[in-house]
């Protein structure tokens, strides 16, 4: 019986993904670190302001996770939020666990707390870079309902190692933003297929966006992050080299795209970079989408 | 203040500064030594190739000139809001910037943000907040949204917003805002040359501003949470 990532809550996900019984949290609900800026407008808080941080055991070896439930505020970076994934940062560059994995649920920013969580962003991505710096790896696993955005999907981006599953989405601005900046005609957001094909699982694994595509599984999440336990890859001039060429090659495949492209661009794209049967990619399953990725 | 007015002021007027559209980009000369500047203007929204443009400037500073300090200069609306930017992987480019300043940062070179003008969100992330430091001018504005559009987002009502920005910096627009919480380390005001050269010698190169916001009162627990974490049993 599987169950369903995405519709699994933050702690679900970690009572089910890691060793059974292993994680202990830091700053666990009982000790109350809520926001007090919510308070301050009148909106309900949670004890753990949306997000678990602590250490645990995965496939035997000692790993610090933090989840966000996405539930709370659509998973948002508030102060607290954001000082809890820094703080846990900061004590993996401390005390050296195999590596640091980040169940990512978030909008971005926590507007209620703006300021604050714009911050707070910047500084998990340099602590994220901190810990990279160190050796150890980052892993990022997205396939919560409300999906990786924002600030947080540049944080996703400045890790070791990205796992999403097929109902996962992982972009900078969500499609409702967008419509009510540029209108219908630039994005519908209502047009789930398009959606997807502009920000889910299977466009992000066939760019190369992220590192395994797995099923709408928790297990299969298990299993994917174990593997990735290893996937440290050291920043380098010659890594961001690498990443400044395939991004530049993406923008100009766009940009050049033949006459007899496919009117959608998603599909024109996947054509562009080489994925057999690019038209039929919405309609196929995760194993078949598994083996299209161009080489 | 127009990006051309504060490059006289602070290098003189043989600055060699460009903009290439929304692109700025030269390497003026500061007390002798040359010095990388690399920002954009026009209030310009950050898409994929805006992203890209600043991206190869840093590399290319990293790889050609060790250790070459490096200026940014902030002016931007904040992310491009375009479903092309999004298909493309807008998230994507814009950690490859940061982590090209990061990896400047790292390999030794001093590198400072300067919010000359707007900063806003996402444009604001990938560049001064990724820097050692980030400064404004005081006349900038800095924000994530103004308060209206926070009132819709938030279902709140605005008057009550505007009340409690007056006392709680985490609300409001404003530079002094972000002073107040370490976003910001210090605004230039008056000789902005002596600003320049106080922040490329006494900018600290870890991140400090958590420490910052609570020394000034203005984010009172972000510190003290991230200790907490490494203290925990």
């Amino acid at each position: 019986m599987s169950l369903s990532y995405a519709e699994s809550s933050a702690r679900e996900r970690l009572a089910h993904l890691l060793d059974p019984g292993s994680f202990h949290e830091w700053l666990p609900p009982a000790e109350r670190v809520t926001s007090p800026h919510l308070a301050q407008l009148g909106v309900p808080s949670a004890f753990d302001d949306g997000v678990a941080v602590g250490r645990a055991t995965l496939g035997g070896r000692p790993i610090f996770v933090a989840a966000q439930e996405g539930e709370f505020m659509g998973g948002g970076v508030g102060e607290v939020h954001g000082a809890k994934l820094v703080g846990l940062l900061r004590r993996a560059l401390r005390d050296r666990p195999t590596a640091v994995l980040l169940l990512a649920e978030s909008g971005g920013v926590r507007l209620h707390e703006a300021n604050a969580g714009l911050i707070a962003v910047s500084e998990v991505m340099r602590a994220v870079l901190d810990v990279r710096a160190a050796g150890i790896p980052v892993v990022v696993l997205i396939g919560g309902a409300n999906g990786c955005f924002g600030g947080m999907g540049i944080v996703a981006r400045c890790a070791d190692h990205v796992v999403m599953s097929d109902m996962g989405r992982l972009a900078m601005s969500g499609p409702e933003v967008i419509e009510a900046s540029h209108g219908v005609e630039e994005y519908d957001a209502r047009d789930r297929a398009l959606v997807w094909r502009t920000s889910g699982g299977k466009h992000r694994w066939l760019t190369g966006d992220c590192d395994a595509l797995v099923e709408d599984d928790v297990a299969a999440f298990r299993a994917a992050a174990i593997a990735a336990l290893g996937a440290a890859r050291p920043v380098t001039p010659a890594a961001l080299e690498a990443e400044h060429a395939l991004l530049a090659a993406r923008m100009a495949a766009l940009d050049h795209l033949p006459d007899d492209a496919p009117a959608d661009d998603a599909t024109a794209l996947w054509q562009a970079l080489g994925v057999a049967d690019a038209a039929r990619v919405p309609e196929l399953d995760v194993a078949a989408v598994q083996g299209l990725r161009p080489a | 203040m127009q990006w051309n007015t504060l490059a006289e002021r602070l290098f003189g007027a043989q600055h060699g500064i460009v903009a290439d559209g929304d692109l700025l980009s030269g390497t003026p000369t500061f007390d002798g030594q040359p010095l990388a500047v690399i920002g954009t203007t026009n209030h310009a929204p950050i898409g994929v190739r805006l992203a890209l443009a600043q991206a190869r400037a840093v590399l290319d500073t990293v790889a050609q000139h060790p250790g070459r300090a490096i200026l940014l200069l902030i002016d931007t609306q904040g992310q491009q809001l375009r479903r092309r930017d999004e298909l493309l992987g807008i998230n994507r480019a814009m950690a490859h910037l940061g982590m090209a300043i990061d990896l400047a940062r790292r390999h030794g070179h001093r590198v400072v943000g300067l919010v000359y003008d707007q900063a806003l969100s996402g444009g604001f992330i990938t560049s001064g907040l990724i820097a050692d430091a980030c400064y404004a001018l005081p006349e900038a504005e800095i924000r994530v949204m103004r308060i209206p559009a926070m009132a819709r987002v938030t279902k709140l009502p605005e008057a009550r917003l505007t009340e409690l920005s007056q006392s709680n910096p985490v609300f409001a627009p404003g530079v002094d805002n972000y002073v107040a919480m370490g976003g910001v380390r210090a605004l230039w005001e008056g000789d902005l040359a002596a600003a320049l050269r106080e922040a490329l010698a006494h900018t600290p190169t870890d991140d400090v501003r958590a420490r910052d916001g609570a020394a000034r009162g203005g984010r009172q627990l972000a510190a003290a949470v991230a200790q907490r974490v490494l203290d925990a049993a």
